[in-house]
């Protein structure tokens, strides 16, 4: 499971940097790395950037997992730094960013667009298999989901604009509802295709959604 | 009596629809004059719900026109741009002024119109729609909450007989009839013995079915919506037929091929009845009926 990322233009960035002259860079040891937005590569390559408009970077960390509990150590390692600079500069997923807000008061500015959570199919390839929803239904879906894999996320079977296989909205796209058609037939279980499913339960957890376990 | 056009599906006897597509603007004129061409020519007038993805006039308000010009309108309705709360209430607002009829619609992707960045509501389905529709009929809403005054429809769904693979349309068409769909227009349609056997599959269900027509307007337009077209097969003949009309009789002769088919289709008795889109020349369908002899 990954968070994809895409870095936003940098003329995105510099625009909420404007007011801004020392910038501390965070980058991401996992999601952002992997995906080549937020790893050592492009924090090094933002920071000159940022240099070579003018800015002056205070410093840079890249946080094994930014998401996770141990940014606070390692915040709390790189505090001067952090300290004697207007704002952080964020790249990891929108996740990092919430975590590192927790420890820091300065403005902590996303150089991320944080776009879904997905597999890696093939190397490079990802692709968003759960909107997590909170109802899951690939037990009568034959394992692919429709919420996520059907533009209109319909659950009740195919739009009329499906066309041998394809999507009308990307002629690339795979039908899901072909798909699960298709898996379901292997399976013997056409029966499924006809089951009918009522409108979508929309506060399983309301939102803001939050749970202690 | 649900709506006339209830009582010409169980009537027996051949029924005709048509559809009319609301401006893009609040200029009414053109609409106003399509509806007065067709609305006595037809058993009931469709008015499309942002067709396309288009944002334009409401459905519900050429609905309106076409009561108040003293014609029979189907309401459609998509589930692309309203939430179960503004469904609801848009089926309110439209038995109480009168509007008896309602086609059911998943709706197009936004992707596909000129909104390319709206969100996509699809709270419902079709077939959740068609629920709802009999729902409210049973004096509750979605909500479990009494209401006070219920609706009646004639609701109808669509299917597409020609969609490749066939089975999953099959199924959700199977959904649509158990959600309480009494009539069915279908997707453009042009092989007729392609449709016959469709037909027989469908005579199995206690529903009415109008084949759709749609006025070929050129041979390139043909290839375009074989090509594009979900669900859209044209055959070759027909292109062929089209491509060899001479300069300034293309249009007359998609209007004799859509009207030799409407009158096959009567001729054997193959569906119930048509549903006619004109796409852009309305004021054409009278010209097709009369090709049909009817």
């Amino acid at each position: 499971m990954k968070s994809i990322t895409k870095q936003k233009p940098f003329e995105e960035i510099m625009g909420q940097l404007a007011d801004i002259g020392r910038v501390y860079i965070i980058g991401c040891g996992t999601c952002t790395t992997m995906t080549g937005t937020g790893g050592i590569d492009q924090v090094l390559e933002m920071k000159d950037r940022l240099q070579e408009a003018g800015k002056r970077v205070s410093g840079w960390t890249v946080i094994p997992i930014a998401c996770d509990e141990m940014t606070e150590v390692s915040i709390k390692e790189n505090k001067r730094a952090i300290e004697d600079a207007n704002c952080v500069l964020a790249m990891p997923c929108a996740l990092g960013v919430h975590r590192i807000s927790l420890y820091i008061d300065r403005p902590v500015i996303p150089a991320q667009d944080t776009l879904f959570i997905a597999v890696e199919d093939a190397p490079g390839y990802f692709r968003e298999v759960c909107a997590q929803c909170g109802q899951c239904i690939l037990g009568e879906t034959a394992g692919i989901c429709p919420i996520t894999a059907c533009h209109k996320g319909l659950v009740n079977g195919p739009c009329g604009g499906t066309n041998n296989g394809k999507c009308e909205v990307d002629q690339e796209q795979d039908c899901a509802w072909t798909l699960i058609y298709e898996r379901l037939e292997k399976q013997g279980r056409l029966d499924l295709l006809r089951k009918y499913h009522p409108p979508r339960n929309y506060q399983v957890t309301p939102r803001p959604r939050m749970i202690k376990i | 009596m649900v709506s006339s056009f209830k009582d010409a599906l169980n009537s027996g006897r051949f029924v005709i629809t048509s559809e009319i597509a609301p401006p893009k603007g609040t200029n009414l004129e053109q609409m106003h004059h399509h509806i007065e061409l067709i609305r006595d020519k037809v058993d009931a007038l469709n008015v499309t719900d942002h067709q396309s993805s288009v944002m334009r006039f409401p459905s519900i308000g050429g609905c309106l026109a076409i009561k108040e010009q003293g014609g029979e309108p189907i309401l459609q309705m998509t589930c692309r741009d309203r939430n179960r709360l503004a469904l609801q209430a848009e089926l309110l607002l439209a038995y109480t002024r009168g509007i008896r009829n309602v086609l059911c619609l998943t709706g197009d992707a936004v992707p596909v119109g000129d909104h390319k960045e709206a969100k996509g509501v699809f709270d419902l389905d079709s077939s959740q729609l068609l629920r709802t529709v009999r729902l409210l009929e049973s004096g509750k809403d979605m909500g479990g909450s009494d209401l006070d005054g219920a609706v009646e429809f004639c609701a109808g769904a669509i299917v597409t007989p020609e969609a490749q693979p066939i089975e999953p349309q099959l199924a959700k068409f199977e959904k649509k009839v158990e959600a309480g769909a009494e009539f069915f227009q279908t997707q453009a349609i042009y092989d007729l013995d392609s449709f016959s056997r469709f037909m027989e599959y469908a005579r199995q269900f206690p529903v009415k079915v109008l084949g759709g027509i749609v006025l070929l307007s050129s041979a390139r337009m043909a290839k375009y919506m074989t090509e594009n077209v979900p669900g859209i097969f044209v055959p070759q003949n027909l292109i062929d037929e089209l491509s060899v009309a001479p300069r300034g009789e293309v249009l007359a002769k998609g209007i004799e091929i859509a009207g030799r088919m409407i009158s096959a289709l009567k001729k054997d008795s193959i569906c119930d009845g048509v549903h006619i889109m004109a796409i852009g020349r309305e004021e054409v369908v009278p010209d097709i009926l009369a090709a049909a002899g009817i």
